[in-house]
């Protein structure tokens, strides 16, 4: 075994200690850790990422002494890294972005408890990427939750308080019907690793025992997971978790936590369950519709929101109501699709969302759109980010957004009766997009003679810019050299799906 | 007590702003100073109006149909439920998919394997330790939150507390009855930490014995006395000195584990106190965070600070 | 009707899955209709109580005990399945992190707001822009 194999765990593990470490250590020595932390997640994964894309292979790693149906097992393959990198670059530039905000929006006293909150959930969405056991999952699916409910609440204002609540009483219901539809798989199947469980799975289908059951756990574990991440009915606790949380947990939440779920259930469709018995189930079809419901229902409600931040998290929706359809399609094309979906939006809201914030704090603090009239000359730098940000969120090509788009169309095509409402939800909520976010594009690029803000400039300082700048790199990145990643994700699911 | 709504007539969505044609392509090609009159006016005219008896209206009629569909939910939801228990394997059947070869290891081999007599520490401590690790880091997780939330030592307004009129360590009989029973719940917790390899119980329990010991001892004579025996510091480092341990020990078990290389850690002669190799000092730095943790929550909740 | 006749059979068979299933159920209720967050805590925990119940009577087997060895007998014959009770552990474990968690944020929005009712809190929030800062 190459000594590169052990770094999954070694990341785990490093996160674990740097978080124990930080209880007991000042803000600044907690921030310093969590970036360390960060950016070696960063080379770890690196590292896991070319060894097992030289090689070609993916490995299953036990933890502990005993082998697979016994102990625990993480695995590693190309895909589990390459969205680790995703996570722990996303989440280090969400971080270094909302950092000179975190001085007005958290008490200097629990500054240490927002970096533990950092160091746990990188450890938990690691541990969701890298898990090859079931009740692993939920053990950190847990450990997620609350950590992006005290990321959220740390601000300590009343309404972010409410969206904690909010979101924590959505995220424990979906926790629970996960957890059952766990114990309901467990108690046909007998087992909880993912290699034996889609073996006993696919053996229990063929012999047509216990077939309800095991439709209503997968339906179960899937509506779970849907509801964490915010699938379209159950998107109530979306925007205020989002709008209202500091700059930094509203990236780390929007463009990272929901996208650890969303993994874990691609994991669980491909790993567990097996698309076949997916499809057969009946669920994809669900996963379909309320995908394309919640890509025309989120943008509706951007529409008619009345804050910036609002209107980016609404439209949240609507970037994973494109992910429910592209899993509920359940072809190989649309799964690359979904693939670079989940890149684009995990590369494009956190900078959506830092630049929103500066954009708002260079219209005096204000965030409806009156106030933000001519707000990108008062900070250009924001203001430029925010364009890269709205523009590939519309699709246009060389952006990152505009890759998925394409992928899903030609993707509809030759799916029996999926096929046009596929593209009809593609067209509606492209218009819908083009309406809301080139309309804020151009009302914050219209000068403004004489409003309230005009005399504010903001001189964007490098610390605070850089970071959605270097996201924004990234995104024209993905938009222009989509052939790599395209080679990756297709490797990758040769060894991801069994 | 709520006054009159104050909505900003600038507080409007996109679509407002798009339908009145505040968004005005041409608006940099005018001159400064000519502002379309009209506009303006409209803006007036369509201002968002939500007083208070017609939102508590529309709030009564959304309940109404939020009643009935969740009414309609949670019936759909019970009998789905209803009918796949009647689907899974009979209660108590011996030959039910879950008794297979997983839960037969852990039960014939467990006590040869992991030294532990207690297959269910064995199995959580040795086989499944990583669920476990995890466990207690949830704990941790919601120690940090529940800290980040009513820690009051360094706030800003410090919230008033209504004062306990009753001193319980004054009464006698509350007085006595505790002075014998915190010591005597407290030894009954360490018994059940350190023979949780043995016996039933371990980390958990014992760890929430010895809390429950803390809490009492905390409550009767009062919170206070308990934070100057039991400061935030001695707390700190116990949860930093078992959590720390736990991590190590079991990532050099993880370690030699999965690159298959020889362990120091033996199992021992099963039913020996010391025996069981790591899930005796692990049972212990759970149970010391379990009771750390029980303690924080009563004491956070009760006083706002350790 | 001989598929309905097994299928009550069943139901009586797994009476214990049943119960759990119903207080999952009554969990559920509390959580959607009542007005007041602590309530709403107290849905929730029934709820997973409701989940524990499921998972542990899952590991029973008929006539056999706790999977403690006693006097070496080490055959599976003599005792129950200790797979779910460990991971009724864990459950119980993240359930009681979650409800601290919950009532740590109940208490902090009765601070603030004043009230625990759902409504008024809906009505504060449409009525006036953000809370008090």
């Amino acid at each position: 075994m190459s000594f590169v194999q052990n770094f999954p765990f070694f990341s785990i593990i490093l996160s674990l200690l740097c978080a124990v470490i930080s209880f007991f250590l000042g803000a600044r020595w907690a921030k310093r850790l969590t970036l360390f932390l960060l950016t070696s997640s960063i080379v770890l994964q690196s590292c896991i990422l070319s060894f097992c894309f030289r090689n070609h292979i993916s490995y299953a790693y036990m933890m502990g002494h005993y082998s697979a149906p016994w102990g625990n097992e993480i695995a590693a393959g190309i895909l589990e890294p390459l969205f680790a990198l995703l996570f722990a670059v996303v989440m280090l530039c969400s971080v270094l972005g909302g950092m000179h905000r975190m001085e007005q929006d958290v008490f200097p006293g629990k500054q240490n408890f927002y970096w533990i909150m950092v160091d746990l959930a990188h450890v938990s969405l690691m541990a969701l990427c890298y898990t090859n056991d079931i009740f692993t999952g939920y053990v950190f699916i847990e450990i997620c939750t609350i950590a992006s409910c005290a990321l959220l609440s740390i601000r300590e204002s009343g309404r972010s308080l409410l969206a904690a609540v909010r979101y924590m009483i959505f995220a424990l219901v979906g926790s629970g019907l996960f957890l059952i539809g766990v114990i309901f798989t467990y108690s046909v199947t007998g087992q909880l690793l993912f290699p034996q469980l889609y073996e006993a799975i696919g053996k229990l289908w063929a012999a047509g025992t216990y077939r309800f059951s095991m439709t209503v756990a997968i339906g179960l574990m899937v509506v779970g997971l849907a509801i964490k991440s915010g699938m379209f009915p159950f998107h109530f606790w979306m925007p205020d978790t989002y709008g209202r949380a500091t700059p930094a947990s509203s990236g780390i939440l929007s463009g990272v936590v929901s996208k650890g779920y969303i993994f874990l259930l691609i994991k669980i469709i491909y790993r567990v369950i097996g698309i076949d018995i997916f499809t057969a189930s009946g669920v994809q079809t669900l996963l379909l519709l309320f995908g394309i419901a919640g890509m025309i229902v989120g943008s509706v409600s951007a529409i008619f929101a009345k804050r910036l931040t609002t209107m980016v998290a609404f439209s949240s929706v609507a970037q994973i109501g494109y992910i429910y359809m592209g899993l509920g399609m359940g072809t190989q094309a649309a799964l690359v699709a979904v693939f670079f979906q989940i890149f684009s939006h995990a590369l494009t809201k956190p900078m959506l969302f830092l630049s929103a914030f500066q954009l708002s704090h260079a219209s005096g603090g204000r965030q409806d759109f009156h106030s933000l009239h001519g707000a990108g000359h008062r900070h250009p730098v924001a203001g430029c980010t925010f364009t890269v940000g709205a523009l590939s969120m519309v699709g246009i090509p060389i952006f990152a957004g505009f890759i998925p788009k394409l992928y899903f169309a030609t993707s509809a095509f030759g799916l029996g009766w999926k096929t046009w409402p596929v593209l009809a939800a593609l067209a509606i909520s492209t218009i819908l997009n083009v309406m809301y976010f080139l309309y804020t594009t151009i009302l914050i690029w219209i000068p403004e003679e004489e409003g309230t803000h005009a005399h504010i400039r903001v001189k964007p300082q490098a610390g605070t810019v850089f970071p959605a700048v270097l996201l924004a790199g990234f995104n024209l990145l993905v938009g222009l050299q989509s052939a790599g990643l395209t080679t990756l994700f297709t490797q990758g699911m040769d060894l991801f799906c069994q | 007590m709520l006054d009159k709504p104050k909505l900003d007539p600038e507080f409007s969505s996109i679509w407002t702003l798009w339908k009145n044609g505040q968004i005005d392509l041409t608006g940099s090609l005018r001159s400064p100073g000519h502002q379309d009159p009209a506009s303006v006016k409209s803006v007036e005219k369509y201002r968002p109006r939500r007083d208070r008896s017609a939102f508590s209206h529309y709030v009564q009629k959304s309940n109404h149909l939020y009643n009935i569909l969740a009414t309609v939910l949670c019936v759909f939801f019970a009998c789905l439920m209803l009918m796949t228990v009647a689907n899974l394997p009979l209660y108590g059947d011996p030959n039910a998919p879950t008794v297979n070869e997983v839960a037969e290891r852990y039960v014939e081999k467990g006590t040869e394997e992991t030294g532990a007599v207690n297959t269910v520490a064995g199995m959580i401590l040795d086989y499944r330790a990583f669920d476990t690790l995890g466990e207690s880091f949830v704990l941790f997780t919601s120690v940090c939150a529940v800290t980040i939330l009513m820690n009051l030592s360094s706030k800003r307004q410090h919230v008033k507390h209504t004062k306990e009129s009753i001193n319980y360590a004054d009464d006698m009989i509350v007085r006595g009855v505790c002075r014998f029973l915190v010591p005597l719940i407290m030894v009954f917790g360490i018994y059940i930490l350190l023979n949780g390899h043995l016996s039933p119980g371990g980390g958990f329990s014992g760890g929430a014995v010895l809390g429950a010991g803390l809490i009492i001892y905390a409550m009767v004579w009062g919170e206070e006395q308990a934070s100057r025996i039991i400061s935030a510091r001695l707390i700190k480092t116990v949860v930093l000195c078992s959590l720390g341990f736990y991590c190590v020990a079991k990532s050099y078990s993880f370690f030699t584990g999965a690159n298959h290389l020889h362990s120091i850690i033996s199992p021992g002669t099963p039913g020996r106190i010391l025996s069981a190799g790591l899930i005796l000092p692990l049972n212990v730095a759970v149970g010391f965070v379990v009771c750390c943790t029980m303690y924080s929550f009563y004491m956070f909740f009760r006083r706002g600070k350790l | 009707m001989t598929a309905l006749l097994t299928y009550c059979t069943n139901l009586f068979n797994n009476y214990e899955e049943v119960v759990a299933v119903i207080l999952f159920s009554i969990g559920f209720c509390i959580l959607l209709f009542s007005r007041n967050l602590i309530k709403k805590v107290v849905g929730l925990d029934i709820m997973d109580t409701g989940v524990f119940l499921l998972l542990a009577s899952r590991g029973y087997i008929e006539g056999r005990s706790v999977p403690i060895i006693v006097d070496g007998v080490t055959s599976m014959e003599n005792y129950i399945n200790p797979i779910p009770a460990g991971l009724v552990l864990t459950g119980i474990v993240v359930s009681v992190s979650v409800s601290a968690l919950m009532l740590s944020l109940t208490v902090r929005i009765y601070r603030t707001y004043r009230t625990l009712d759902v409504d008024a809190l809906y009505m504060m929030m449409s009525v006036s822009k953000g809370g008090k800062r």
